[in-house]
């Protein structure tokens, strides 16, 4: 389509929709990305709700955003600030207007800013755009309400319904401004409202005034343009972190050839994990929403024990219930995967915001001497590997295997190059030899991974009794002998070390030969790696080692950390996994960089940190 | 249930010698447990005794069928994962009065909610007697122990009360002592689908000594019990000659013979009857108003969590598009890159 006015070619973008709670601004930020994504962009999103289900309208406490960046290159974070924001009421502007990098576009819908919704924002005067000091800024003030109110005023809809098509007005808008088509985004519309015609149509028509209303403003508003990334061929979808969770999940039950069994209790942000795969009935999943975290994790481990791939999802406070079965599941050497998403603390803490401050609790929140294996997975699109892994670990294993993912990787999306199970290993459990049946006993261990067979209940002639007391180290009947005990933790100890020698050594992408080393573990990925791509161009290589085997730790760990000068350790917490690091490997000097706010790093500060310490 | 021709009910024993003080209940509830399953005739390898924490908790080591020595209040979530992670298995799960009432108590109401095909065995002593005589849930008020010096100063649970409340279809009563008629209960319990709560009067001969003795003891447990049995009279007595009638709203011990009442006027157990309040009733009589029931007193048919869980299972794999991890991946929103 010909443009007459100025297009700003731009390799990537950042976009911020925000709205009230009820304004449907998570649909509106799906639909532009799904857009994108069709149209060939990378793309990286991030949404931003509250707490409360509906907070008071117009208040800043009910401002729900979502973030969407999208570029010409790769992308591996929604970004830290807006190219654009889309205002559609006073208090969405309060709230995000900082976000937004200087001589950025907003997009208001001036028709909410009367003065009721100004006051309710916390405004002082009638004039937010003075107050917030956004006289730079390119605004775009338009009359979004009204004029869908005018687009549907003749096709019977009642008022509720006719305001409900706003956002479509402000996506078809959106949608001009970067030259998208609407075709995916019709689509999805017919499709979503198929029962209701009138709705269809009432959608369809407030979209494309959108856009149209965007022709109208062309002359005084600049438009972007990014070109499609170069991107692997292939089948794509998008895809959040605690979907790709569940799915990894029952790929890894697929590969072991046994059943999924979940038994957990709803806790933000882990819910959809247990949503998920209580809608995979047709795949045969068996999901328990269990009384409580505690029954979560023990049903779980009564599914182990009868042979199911058990598995168990929570947050930072449902990981300090569970503790005690952990233990459980430790010490009787059952496989178990613990999904932990883990969210601001302690206690409720900060619920749907994210933080790493569940690394301590994930490695030793338990009584005893209780090893088990920590991963943590790094992009919401890789939560899938890592699940499938952490099955993997756990089963091969015989032990409990926590993943650790993060609110930021739950609830971020990415585009997710549809797999070809082939490509993965088969999982295969340790079972009793035929001609081993008449010597086996329940605890006699593989000399080299230290590893017990996995006998389910209902094998015949193989009856036996496990629990939580300490045990034999053949039988597994009960022993208090001092000498047995030591054996045993050491046992129990050695079998999850020696899972070194089964998982990936770490690498170090940047430039590995600079002084700096970057360290980084889980959700933070995206951020340190953008940061230490930008550092390159700008002439500043330095090195980045981004963990996601926590425990144990990759072979290599301190080949790589003795090469340093300088490294600083990147975290979302008070300094858990740099006094991790310290405890192992003691002879080493570490800085670290932490940040305990309920959000990701952004990449400038990192960058800003990182130069202040190549100065000093 | 599977067939075996011959089994005896030391097929059911382990190896490990029992360690449970002489004298103690928990002798006669193992005999009654490994002479029913041997009576039902169901394999080792097809049973899973799953057990929390506490004297009666030491129960699966000398069984010899999959066992699992769990923690202390979860054996309930641990037997609901293994029964609905495979329905085929006979999964019965021991318990206290501590482990199931007091740390246990959220997860037995659920379990029995749910109306999962398990069989739990409640061990009631009153007393906490692994961690050497605290009182336990189920002690009496006023009741002295090493943590109530000077008495308790709350009010027990009555288990079948509380297992009623949660809407239980299957609750039973015995005596530790009393053998036969554990495991005539203990078979009825195994072949209930569904939960099926079986409570036990068992004596703690160290720390709380004779505690059920006044309605126990040969002396007096004719007149101070009533066995209940399906479709018959409520009749008690060493001369069966006491029964029990409808007096108002509640139950009333009678003579037959005396004050007017024939056996015509005594009541008829009906076990099966959906409707809970005359459950109650008898589930809650206690000794000296009443005789305490024993027996079957609810055992209600109904559709089991598990085999709900099969049968919804069939029911979304007939009507799905999505019947592979491919399909499922593929489907809705996706794009091709070329």
């Amino acid at each position: 389509m010909g443009r007459s006015s100025k297009v700003i070619e731009r390799d990537e973008v950042v976009v911020r929709f925000s709205g009230d709670s009820g304004d449907g601004m998570q649909l509106t930020g799906t639909l532009f990305s799904n857009t994108s994504a069709v149209f060939g962009n990378d793309i990286s999103t991030f949404p931003d709700y509250p707490a409360e289900i509906r907070a008071p309208q117009g208040t800043i406490g009910g401002v729900s955003g979502f973030q969407v960046h999208f570029g010409h290159t790769e992308v591996y974070t929604p970004g830290d600030y807006a190219d654009v924001l889309v205002a559609m009421n006073p208090a969405a502007l309060r709230a995000n207007s900082k976000w937004v990098k200087p001589g950025g576009t907003i997009i208001m819908d001036v028709d909410s800013f009367d003065d009721r919704n100004l006051e309710k924002a916390g405004y002082q005067t009638d004039d937010p755009i003075t107050e917030d000091k956004l006289g730079d800024y390119n605004i775009i003030k338009a009359p979004i309400t009204e004029l869908t109110k005018i687009s549907l005023k003749d096709m019977g809809l009642d008022k509720k319904s006719i305001l409900r098509s706003k956002n479509m007005y402000a996506l078809g808008l959106v949608y001009w401004l970067f030259d998208r088509p609407l075709e995916h985004t019709k689509e999805f519309i017919k499709k979503k409202f198929a029962k209701n015609p009138i709705v269809v149509e009432a959608n369809l028509k407030v979209l494309k005034e959108g856009y149209d209303y965007g022709v109208i403003i062309q002359a005084v508003t600049p438009s972007f343009h990014i070109n499609p990334a170069s991107i692997k061929k292939g089948k794509y979808r998008n895809l959040n972190g605690n979907v790709a969770v569940a799915w990894g999940l029952i790929a890894a039950a697929q590969k072991a050839s046994l059943e999924l069994f979940l038994g957990s209790y709803p806790i933000t942000p882990a819910t959809e994990i247990l949503q998920e795969l209580s809608a995979r009935k047709d795949l045969g999943v068996k999901v328990f929403q269990a009384e409580d975290e505690i029954a979560g994790i023990c049903t779980a481990i009564g599914a182990s024990f009868a042979g199911d791939l058990a598995v168990t999802t929570t947050s930072g406070p449902g990981l300090a219930l569970k503790g005690e079965a952990i233990g459980l599941a430790i010490i009787a050497e059952l496989p178990l995967v613990i999904v932990n998403v883990q969210r601001g603390g302690p206690s409720t803490g900060l619920p749907t915001k994210t933080e790493q401050s569940d690394l301590m609790q994930a490695l030793y929140g338990r009584n005893g001497e209780s090893p088990c294996v920590v991963i943590a997975a790094s992009s919401p699109i890789n939560c899938f590997e890592y699940a499938f892994y952490a099955a993997k670990i756990a089963v091969e294993h015989m032990t409990p295997v926590i993943l650790l993912t993060d609110g930021f990787l739950a609830n971020g999306t990415q585009p997710w190059k549809i797999p070809d199970l082939k490509d993965y290993p088969t999982i295969k459990p340790k079972r009793v030899a035929e001609d081993k049946k008449d010597t086996w006993m329940p605890y006699h261990r593989d000399p080299e991974s230290l590893v017990r067979s996995w006998v389910p209940i209902g094998t015949p002639d193989l009856m036996h009794r496990i629990g939580g007391l300490e045990k034999d180290e053949n039988t597994g009947g009960v022993s208090y002998d001092a000498m047995s005990h030591q054996k045993m933790v050491d046992y129990r100890q050695n079998k999850i070390k020696k899972i070194e020698d089964h998982i990936i050594e770490q690498d170090v992408l940047g430039t590995p030969e600079s002084d700096l080393l970057v360290v980084g573990w889980g959700g933070t990925f995206g951020h340190l790696f953008t940061a230490v791509e930008e550092l390159e161009e700008e002439g500043v290589g330095v090195a980045l080692a981004h963990f996601n085997y926590i425990n144990p730790l990759p072979r290599n760990t301190y080949d790589i950390l003795k090469r340093y000068k300088k490294i600083v350790v990147c975290e979302l917490n008070l300094g858990q996994f740099v006094n991790y690091l310290r405890m192992n490997f003691p002879d080493i000097d570490y800085k670290q960089f932490n940040k305990v706010q309920g959000l990701p790093f952004t990449v400038v500060e990192i960058k800003d940190h990182v130069k202040k310490l190549l100065e000093e | 249930m599977s067939e075996h021709c011959e089994l005896k009910y030391t097929d059911f024993k382990s190896d490990l010698s029992v360690r449970w003080c002489p004298g103690c209940g928990d002798h006669a509830i193992l005999n009654a447990v490994q002479k029913a399953m041997a009576n039902l005739k169901v394999l080792p390898h097809e049973v899973a005794v799953i057990s929390g924490i506490g004297c009666s908790s030491r129960f699966p080591y000398y069984m010899n069928t999959y066992g699992f020595h769990t923690i202390h209040g979860r054996a309930a979530a641990v037997a609901s994962g293994v029964k609905v992670a495979n329905p085929n298995l006979h999964v019965w799960q021991i318990t206290g009065d501590g482990d199931a009432l007091a740390i246990g108590g959220n997860h037995f109401i659920h379990l029995i909610r749910r109306n999962i095909d398990i069989n739990v065995i409640l061990f009631n002593n009153q007393i906490y007697g692994l961690t050497k005589g605290q009182y336990s849930p189920t002690s009496k008020r006023g009741f002295i122990s090493k943590t109530s010096p000077f008495g308790t100063v709350e009010d027990p649970f009555r288990p079948g009360e509380l297992a009623l409340g949660a809407r239980s279809q299957f609750f039973a009563r015995t005596v530790d002592k009393e053998l036969k008629l554990s495991i005539e209960v203990m078979q009825e319990a195994a072949k209930h689908k569904g939960t099926s709560i079986v409570e036990v009067l068992q004596n703690c001969v160290i720390y709380n000594d004779k505690t059920h003795e006044a309605i126990t003891d040969k002396k007096h447990k004719a007149d101070r019990t009533i066995v209940l049995h399906h479709g018959e009279k409520m009749v008690f007595g060493a001369n069966k000659d006491k029964g029990l009638v409808l007096d108002g709203m509640d139950i009333k011990a009678v003579t037959i013979g005396e004050d007017g009442y024939t056996l015509e006027d005594i009541l008829v157990h009906d076990a099966e009857s959906y409707h809970v309040s005359m459950h109650r009733k008898l589930a809650n009589m206690d000794y000296p108003e009443l005789p305490v029931a024993l027996g079957v007193i609810r055992s209600v048919e109904g559709l089991s969590y598990d085999q709900s869980v099969e049968l919804q299972l069939k029911e979304v794999q007939a009507q799905t598009n999505i019947s592979s991890f491919e399909e499922l991946v593929n489907a809705g929103d996706v794009w091709e890159v070329k």
